[in-house]
């Protein structure tokens, strides 16, 4: 079992948090100008690491504030949590 | 009576006899004993069967190691499949009976199969029984029965389990020598200590040893520190608790056996309590387990590892027989050919492998006058039901002699319990020197210490202890105040003998024979699951050559006891097989659980009423008090429909239909979903969520609205209100409701953090009654009321706020119904008052309570959508004809999957209404649509399917049953006449209508 | 091959087991192929045996970077079913329930198939329209399918927790007799000696590192054992998928979570069916060496460890009490992970990709087991002729472009 570390809570059981996938899919900005095929990409295509993998999670039994991880898929270690910074789908770039 | 008891001795209560049964014979043994420990003392020799070839099996071990001695504890609704008899604790009335044998373990007929060894050898079932197919569950039906060890009870259990988190800086896992010395060093240290050890008693191998330590005899040192660690305020200590898991971020679970009867039953008393600790730091001394030796009939009963020989005489007082023989490769199995001598059992001879004999524990034997055979082995035993005699000879298997005996104490080295290291993720490594799996640096914070670290001599285990003691408590920072303690950290604890001059093992994976193994009679590596060493050469000879493949071929380690004792064995023997070191062999994962975990303790209270949290509305009391039936809505409660007079489910919705046709009807709608959306942004922010156009509500006004997943299909709906120009309330489905704000807020903070709005989930503090029916308005006035509910001040798909009964309410003139009707939000507190006061002022209306059964009927004679009923994750709004919702001024969540080139297909299925043919079938829902004539229908299957019903019930009011669908193109095939089929498989002619079938033009919500 | 039969094995107990031949060759990698098949659990080997007998094709390796069986297909539940709701699903496992019922005499190796049914238990009004909607569609697909009642079901499967006031008490379940079990690792050791038999190379500690290209075309792949050629490679390596398709350049609508399950201690029978629950998350069966065998959920993060949290098995214990209130007393006995492969719409991908030659196989989630030997058919089938069977030509990429998904979340019970 997981302990998360909410950047604004602190370190937490994993129990109390809901897990929100890859991070920094950002929604592109002009949809209607994509093919089918770029749509698809956004919307199906994962990178799906095996190690370090960029993902949301969200303190759901808590503050309920969304942030951005990173965590090893492999030894499920974070090296990272961090508050999402203002731009899109908890990418800092 | 207790014929091998011994007369003094041990750590058993004499003063304090229990009587106890086992296979119906009534024994007798003491407080202290465990079943394995009694029986002995009782010389029950036989306690089982093989699996495979029913031979007679005795006990071998002492632990949680034990193969053989597998019992079924306790009858009725408590009893206990599969438990070994080695940790069951005696107490005073237990039953057991052997799990294995029929008619039973004195005499069982499948011992035939040992007859017929060579054809039952590893993976033979694999081999045959291939046709015809039909006949396999003929064959295996009798493998089935064959199989299993011990029998399931067949009432619920009457007893309680529990969950109990916890926190410490150091879990000491193991409470023998180095266990305890690290636990009581980390105490004084100031950490906050957890310790457990799965024996119900502390000391582990000090109870059953003659050594002393720091001046005191071993158990007195014992005593000792848990004395220490029980006066220290920050030490949890837990005897009788397994520790069974060792999981990612130093996670562990604890099984604590709370009742002493394991069989018994225990009311208003936790049996289990599965302890969840999030430990700093771990130090695991979890000990050894000791090999067995691989020879001729080494499952004959009367074979028994040598640690276990010496547990039974020195803790237990008890002789396991009369004339003893000691096979050995290594120093440690000297001791307990000095402990059966002490005890007065006659120890004909050590007889060692190793050519140079033992260290200094020889000199011990010397003085005992105990003959020792270096250089020799033992080949082969003699006896079924107890070995009577041994063959003994050189390593080159010249002298061969054969000793009588009734027991044979084997060691053939030890194996570190790494099985927790492993867990938590750390590897192993071989050891050529000590010939065993050694913990590799771990990946989480612990530590390994004493003989799970492959360290065997006490004085060493001491030291290994106190040393992880003491750096575990300094890693773990934070530490409580040392009010107790010294300050300085005492030296590490030191036994009187040193063993330093011991002499190494030697390997002896397997006995050489004069022949092939094949050819020798049968010696097994994994007693449980009759795993013998030409099994191990069959698998290897065929290729199932990675260990992996060789466990599952041979089901090596497969047993209950997880290869506690053969898999080191097997893995030796396979490389031995392949010409490899056995470190080239690998390792099978340590799975968790260490040991057997009851499902009703990882369950805990989550069972029976406290499975799911049930959600009541505030109004539910009434509910009940009407009798009403009620069904699960996500994990809501709702009344579905309140018969009346043993009205039957069909009867009450006809009527709670006409009545809110005809008069008045009301609902408590409080579980549907209530998100206040707030915030200068909060217009353009549900511009994205919903796909109409939001900006355009005017304040004061309701909209219904539906939102779409990025994949365009749609995902719930429900009504929005403009509270102000930056306040919104919607609301969402019951089933949804967690979830559409969960994904709001995804959105919100994730994609479009700077749009300034607050989402706040409401559908607790408000209750929503809904009132439909021409009377509707006419009841709410009738309570008092100040606002103007008539048509033209409070028009269609608008709210006003006022006051109810003298209570603030919000009335919404919405309609799920076609009805005119208004749903009244109001503070949960005042929601049951007001329901109340709304059933006395509709007395003279006929008011009727319904359930969500009639709003289904009623909501379908409109055509109005449930989504996941009606919809199911593949349906986009156009195929319901929504297209007037999907706004084209803006992007909304969801748009541009609309235009993907299959959603633009015009055969889709699309929503429509059905009518049967006859008038009167009422078709079931989740029927088949079907393009044809019936009985015409293509015969060749897959039989094309055109789209299903999603609704169908019978119309109280237009007295015809209506239903709803998707079928292909739909929308275009009005008037076609299609094939209702249902799992009975008959067909039933549909036509397919407009979906509404009741007051098309919508007349009826403004009846005033 | 040498066959087995009974009389084989009476005649290797005369000359006790010492002339039984190996199930399958260990060669060395040839520096080329006329097909590489990347992964040695049940589908990689089904694809090779089905290249090889019913394509004609001989020269085909399979590459597994462990031992074979290793990965999903020893690592399941064992639960064989066809009862999926869309014809396209529908159809694409009843072909393989087909193959299934005749597999241990087609390989002349016991898989120990044992249709001894699945039931798919509803608890609410709307699982009960959910499976009345599948059972209706299953019988115009041509597979066995009934709607069982609450008291057909209490005669059927005793111990079964059939109180009205429980939480989520059984209004009724839909019921596949030709459904069950089977013997996880026989499927992919059957599948191996059959392949071997027909002349592939099954090559076990070969890891796939790369993948080389010409152009647009596979040309081959990099392995820990070096560079192997070949102008068609079939990769099906479950929760590897997408690490296999970045080799390629090519990203895969594939998340890979961990998956857990565990068995208790063998029992006398007790259960001779399988049941499944999707209110009351849980399935569970009892093997024929009488441990019942136990699904727990799929953890909710992207995983490769072979592991998930503790409270997952947690959750699933106290759904198996809910059903089988006897189970309490039992006893987990050994737990474990596996990689599931999960694709948006619950359904496989079976399918050509923008790199001519280059196949995947994936996204079969936590419902594979079932599918081994229509898979390997199918995926043969595909990579033998360049182009889908009809069986799997939904099940390709293309699909999450155009929107063409075949949605098996919701209405298809538990999708395992």
């Amino acid at each position: 079992m997981l302990i998360i570390d909410c950047p604004y809570c602190g370190e937490r059981d994993e129990t109390e948090f809901s897990y929100g996938g890859e991070a920094g899919i950002a929604r592109p900005q002009h949809p209607e100008s994509l093919t089918d095929a770029e749509w698809a990409d956004y919307l199906f295509m994962r990178s799906n690491p095996r190690g370090p993998h960029r993902e949301l999670w969200n303190h759901a039994q808590g503050c309920r504030r969304w942030f951005v991880a990173v965590r090893d898929t492999v030894t499920y270690r974070f090296s990272e949590t961090a508050a999402l910074q203002a731009g899109a789908s908890g990418d800092a770039e | 009576m207790q014929n091998s008891r011994l007369p003094s001795g041990g750590r058993i209560d004499r003063k304090r006899p229990l009587n106890f049964r086992f296979n119906g014979h009534r024994l007798q043994g003491y407080a202290g004993d465990t079943l394995a420990s009694a029986l002995i003392a009782n010389d029950v020799a036989v306690v089982g069967r093989g699996f495979k070839y029913h031979r007679p099996r005795g006990i071998i071990g002492s632990g949680a190691e034990e193969p053989n001695a597998i019992i079924q504890l306790g009858r009725g609704a408590t009893a206990e499949p599969a438990l070994r008899a080695t940790q069951v604790e005696l107490y005073e009335g237990l039953e057991a009976s052997s799990v294995k044998g029929w008619p039973g373990v004195k005499f069982d007929l499948g011992a035939i199969n040992d007859w017929a060894g060579a054809a039952l050898a590893a993976g033979f079932y694999y081999k045959t029984f291939m046709r015809p197919a039909k006949l396999w569950k003929f064959y295996e039906h009798f493998i089935r029965r064959s199989a299993g060890l011990g029998t399931a009870p067949s009432l619920p259990d009457p007893d309680t389990y529990s969950h109990r988190n916890a926190h410490c800086d150091v879990m000491v896992v193991g409470a023998g020598p180095a266990g305890l010395a690290a636990a009581v060093t980390a105490a004084r240290d100031g950490a906050r200590v957890i310790i457990a050890d799965e024996q119900s008693e502390f000391g582990g191998s000090l109870l059953a040893s003659r050594e002393s330590i720091d001046g005191l005899a071993a158990p007195d040192w014992v005593a000792l520190q848990c004395r220490t660690l029980t006066n220290s305020k920050n030490v949890t200590l837990l005897p009788g608790s397994s520790v069974f898991g060792y999981y990612d971020y130093n996670f562990l679970g604890i099984l604590q056996q709370c009742a002493i009867e394991p069989g018994a039953q225990n009311p208003g008393r936790i049996r289990q309590r599965l302890w969840r600790v999030r430990a700093k730091q771990v130090v695991l001394a979890q000990g050894a387990f000791e090999r067995p030796l691989v020879f001729c009939n080494n499952d004959r009963p009367g074979i028994m590892l040598a640690s276990a020989v010496s547990t039974y005489v020195n803790r237990y007082a008890v002789r396991p027989g009369r004339r003893a023989v000691v096979f050995t490769n290594n120093d440690s199995a000297y001791q307990a050919s000095l402990d059966l001598h002490r005890a007065g059992v006659n120890v004909r001879c050590v007889v060692d492998s190793r050519p140079g004999g033992a260290g200094q524990i020889a000199e011990s034997l010397r003085e005992a006058a105990i003959p020792v055979h270096c250089g020799s082995i033992i080949t082969n035993a003699y006896g079924r039901k107890r070995i009577s005699a041994v063959e003994v000879a050189r390593l080159d298997l010249s002298q061969r002699e054969t000793l009588e005996c009734d027991l044979l104490a084997m060691s053939g080295g030890w194996s570190p319990a790494v099985h927790l290291h492993s867990q938590a993720g750390g590897s192993i490594h071989w050891d050529d020197d000590r010939h065993c799996f050694v913990p590799a640096p771990s990946v989480q914070p612990n530590r390994s210490v004493g003989a799970c670290n492959g360290t065997w001599t006490l004085a060493t285990c001491l030291l290994e202890g106190h040393e992880a003691g003491l750096a575990a408590a300094r890693n773990s920072g934070q530490r409580l105040p040392r009010d107790q303690f010294e300050r300085t950290v005492s030296a590490a604890p030191k036994p009187a003998n040193d063993a330093a001059n011991e002499h190494a093992t030697t390997p002896l994976w397997r006995v050489p024979g004069a022949r092939d193994p094949e050819r020798l009679p049968k010696q097994f590596v994994d007693y449980q699951n009759d795993t013998t060493v030409s099994d191990i050469r069959l698998a290897a000879r065929e290729g199932y050559t990675s260990i992996e493949h060789l466990k599952r071929y041979t089901a090596l380690g497969f047993g209950t006891d997880q290869g506690k004792l053969g898999n080191i064995n097997g893995m030796a023997i396979l490389a031995e097989c392949l010409g490899k070191p056995v470190s080239a062999i690998g390792t099978t994962t340590f799975r968790p659980p260490y040991t057997p975990v009851s499902f009703g303790a990882c369950a805990g209270e989550s069972i029976g009423s406290l499975y799911d949290p049930v959600r009541k509305t505030a109004i539910h009391r009434w509910h009940e008090d009407q009798k009403a039936h009620f069904e699960p809505v996500g994990q809501w409660l709702r009344p579905s429909h309140y018969p009346v007079n043993g009205e039957d489910l069909q009867s009450a919705v006809q009527r709670e239909c006409i009545a809110t046709r005809n008069s008045v009807g009301i609902m408590d709608a409080s579980t549907l979903g209530k998100i206040d959306v707030r915030g200068p942004d909060a217009c353009k922010f549900l511009e994205w969520i919903y796909t109409h156009n939001v900006s355009k509500l005017p304040v004061g006004r309701c909209a219904y609205g539906i939102m779409l997943g990025e994949d365009g299909m749609i995902k719930d709906d429900g009504v929005m209100s403009r509270l102000g120009e930056q306040h919104f309330y919607v609301t969402t489905t019951t089933g949804g409701a967690a979830g559409v704000l969960a994904w709001m807020e995804k959105w919100l903070q994730t994609e479009w953090p700077q749009l300034r709005v607050h989402l706040t989930s409401m559908t607790e503090h408000y209750s929503t009654i809904a009132v439909a029916g021409p009377n509707s308005g006419r009841v709410i006035e009738k309570l008092g009321c100040d606002v103007d509910m008539s048509r033209e001040a409070f028009p269609f798909m608008t709210f006003r706020s006022g006051n109810l009964a003298g209570v603030p309410v919000t009335l919404s003139r919405v309609s799920f119904s076609g009805e005119l009707a208004f749903e009244i939000n109001i503070d949960s507190r005042h929601a049951l008052d007001t329901w109340l006061k709304l059933m006395e002022a509709g007395r003279e209306f006929g008011i009727t309570p319904y359930g969500t059964e009639t709003m289904h009927v009623l909501r379908a004679e409109k055509g109005y959508v449930i989504v996941g009923q009606d919809t199911d994750g593949s349906v986009t709004p156009v195929d319901l004809r929504m297209n007037w919702l999907l706004s084209k001024d803006k992007d909304f969540l969801g748009k541009r999957s609309l235009a993907r080139s299959d959603c633009k297909r015009s055969d889709r299925k699309q929503f429509v209404g059905l009518k049967a043919i006859d008038g009167k079938t009422v078709v079931a829902e989740g029927a088949q649509l079907v393009t044809g004539q019936p009985g015409r229908i293509p015969a060749r299957i897959p039989i094309p399917i055109a789209g299903h019903v999603s609704s169908s019930y019978y119309s109280a009011v237009l007295q015809k049953p209506i239903a709803l669908g998707l079928i292909r193109a739909g929308h275009t095939r009005v008037g076609e006449t299609v094939l209702a089929i249902g799992s009975n498989g008959v067909e039933v002619p549909v036509e397919i209508v407009s979906p509404v079938f009741y007051d098309p033009k919508g007349e009826r919500q403004n009846v005033q | 091959m040498s066959r087995y039969s009974v009389f084989s094995l009476l005649r290797n107990a005369i000359s006790h087991n010492r002339n039984w031949p190996q199930a399958w060759r260990s060669p060395a990698p040839k520096p080329a192929y006329d097909a590489i098949i990347v992964g040695g659990g049940g589908h990689g080997l089904a694809t090779a045996y089905y290249l090889a007998k019913e394509h004609g094709l001989r020269n085909i390796a399979v590459l597994e970077k462990g031992w074979i069986g290793g990965g999903n297909t020893g690592r399941n539940t064992t639960i064989v079913r066809s009862n999926y709701l869309w014809t396209e699903a529908a159809q694409l496992y009843e072909k393989s329930l087909k193959l299934w019922e005749g597999l241990s005499a087609e390989l002349n190796f016991n898989v120990m198939f044992s249709q001894r049914g699945v039931y798919n238990l509803g608890h609410t009004l709307q699982d009960m329209r959910d499976i009345e909607r599948r059972v209706s569609a299953n019988r115009l697909n041509g597979i066995d399918a009934e709607v069982v009642s609450p008291a057909e079901i209490a005669r059927r499967i005793p111990y079964l927790n059939m109180s009205r006031t429980s939480r989520y008490p059984i209004l009724g379940a839909s019921f596949q007799g030709r459904g069950g079990v089977a013997r996880h690792d026989a499927v992919a050791w059957g599948f191996a000696r059959a392949a071997d038999s027909c002349g592939v190379d099954i090559i076990q500690q070969c890891e796939v590192v790369g993948i080389r290209k010409r152009g647009d075309e596979v040309c081959g792949v990099e392995t820990t054992r070096g560079f192997i050629a070949s102008k068609k490679v079939g990769v099906v390596v479950a929760g590897h998928a997408s690490v296999l398709a970045g080799m390629a350049g090519i990203r895969l609508p594939i998340e890979s979570h961990p998956l857990q399950a565990f068995v208790s201690e063998p029992l006398k029978p007790v259960l001779d069916t399988v049941v499944m629950s999707n209110a009351v998350h849980g399935y569970i069966s009892q093997s024929d060496k009488g441990e019942l065998v136990i699904g727990a959920g799929i953890d909710a993060y992207n995983g490769y460890g072979q592991r998930g949290s503790f409270h997952t098995i947690e959750h699933a214990m106290a759904a198996i009490i809910e059903l089988f209130p006897i189970f309490s007393r039992a006893r987990m006995l050994r737990q474990w992970g596996g990689i599931v492969d999960v694709s948006p719409d619950a359904c496989p991908i079976i399918s050509k990709t923008p790199v001519r030659g280059l196949y995947f196989n994936c996204g079969w989630g936590t419902g594979g087991f079932k599918a081994t030997p229509g898979s390997g058919w199918v995926f043969a089938h595909t990579i033998a002729n360049d182009a889908p069977h009809e069986l799997n030509a939904a099940f390709d990429l293309a699909r999450f472009s155009s929107g063409a998904l075949i949605d098996e979340h919701g209405a298809a019970a538990v999708a395992h």
